[in-house]
């Protein structure tokens, strides 16, 4: 029985999320090969719904992150938010959905190691918590 | 109710309004809203402790609307739906009579949106009997608080009758009515339901201004006010912002400080 591996996706912004992530990999800098990286123009533009549709579409993890409070490159995307996680995760906790499934952070584009050793610290809790059965349960009642 | 009828009636014959929103019997004990547009029909309006219903709705609807200039009889939850539409921009005081309702049952005129807003500051946004039910859920276990709303959710039949009932529902165009893409599936399959309420409650976020009508117009008796209600609370709690307080635009979600605190990024 091979060990689980989890899928996560990671919704990062173009700015300093994905230019540090490019960054781990240009520094070579190892880490975990199953999250799958989609690039934003900013934070602010990640929808909530998104989150839930990454899991319905098989993700037992998810990272959002972007640069940090004062760093946006379009100002004030990341406060906007900011503001929606707070919302949202309290929300998604209310009805029962595990909230230590999704990871945020701010990782700059300068930030190379540190998203190497946060997406690996993402993939060692996700590894823990197990395959998201009971969401990926739902996609499937009541289709025939 | 005679003051009410005669105020109503006035309004029509001088033709300051061309319609008076308000409650009439409705058989069955049941009270409806009432478009009274001749002074005779204001014979029928009523108000009494059935009237629960927020009708600031109606002032959306395009079929309302081609009336003309409405009066609405309001008592505090649509004086509170008033104000959040009109920081919102979807009415002005000039554009209708607002005859509003004390707790006590006679009619009060107001001369201006302030006015308004000091009527309505002592009451309270969460009701005591809601916020009980929200510690209960509070209390139980993840798994628990799943299988409580996996049950209660799935009973939905996405009538859609809680987006009609809301007042704060106003959108022309809903997201759920277009299918290019069909973001939201319409069938009333366990993860539809869910997204949907998820989408509804986090659109309403801050705005809900707590009427109960999406509850009370829920066929199948899901206790959908309480999903809005816990996130007015954290609205509350991490921005001290209120919904239905004031003119002044305090949307969390349109707004934000630099320093919100949160605990929970990395």
């Amino acid at each position: 029985m091979s060990e689980f591996e989890p899928k996560i996706v990671a919704f990062v912004c173009n700015w300093c999320t994905y230019a540090g992530a490019d960054l781990t990999g240009t520094s070579r800098i190892k880490y975990s090969s199953n999250v799958r990286i989609i690039r934003f123009p900013c934070t602010g533009r990640i929808d909530f719904m998104l989150l839930l549709k990454a899991f319905a579409n098989g993700a037992d993890g998810i990272i959002v992150s972007g640069c940090h409070p004062n760093d946006c490159h379009y100002t004030s995307g990341n406060f906007h938010a900011r503001r929606r996680w707070i919302l949202f995760r309290s929300l998604l906790d209310f009805l029962g959905i595990d909230v230590r499934r999704i990871h945020f952070a701010w990782v700059s584009a300068a930030e190379g190691a540190k998203w190497a050793e946060f997406v690996n610290s993402v993939n060692t809790e996700i590894k823990k918590l197990g395959p998201h059965h009971h969401y990926h349960d739902l996609v499937n009642t009541g289709i025939a | 109710m005679e003051e009410l009828r005669k105020k109503a009636r006035e309004l029509l014959e001088s033709s300051s309004v061309n319609v008076v929103i308000g409650y009439e019997e409705g058989g069955a004990g049941k009270v409806r809203p009432i478009f009274a547009r001749q002074p005779g029909e204001t014979n029928s309006l009523i108000y009494d402790s059935r009237c629960l219903q927020n009708l600031a709705v109606y002032l959306a609807k395009p079929e309302v609307k081609k009336f003309g200039k409405p009066a609405i009889v309001a008592p505090v939850t649509t004086l509170k739906a008033l104000l959040q539409l009109a920081a919102e921009n979807q009415v002005t005081f000039e554009s209708l009579v607002i005859i509003g309702i004390t707790p006590g049952g006679k009619p009060r005129f107001f001369s201006g949106w302030s006015e308004i807003e000091a009527f309505v500051s002592p009451f309270p946004d969460v009701e005591p009997a809601d916020q009980e039910k929200l510690e209960k859920i509070a209390k139980m276990s993840l798994t628990e608080r799943w299988q409580f709303w996996q049950d209660e959710l799935s009973r939905c039949v996405k009538c859609y009758a809680c987006r009609a009932a809301c007042s704060l529902c106003y959108c022309s165009r809903c997201t759920v009515d277009m299918n290019q893409p069909q973001w939201i599936p319409v069938a009333s399959h366990d993860l539809g339901n869910l997204e949907w309420h998820v989408m509804r409650a986090m659109h309403l976020a801050g705005r809900c201004i707590n009427c109960g009508d999406c509850a009370r117009a829920c066929p199948l008796d899901i206790p959908l006010n309480l999903l809005t209600q816990k996130l007015l609370q954290d609205v509350y709690s991490h921005f001290n912002q209120r919904a239905g307080i004031g003119v002044k635009l305090e949307n969390p979600l349109s707004t934000f400080k630099p320093d919100d605190k949160e605990s929970f990024f990395g």
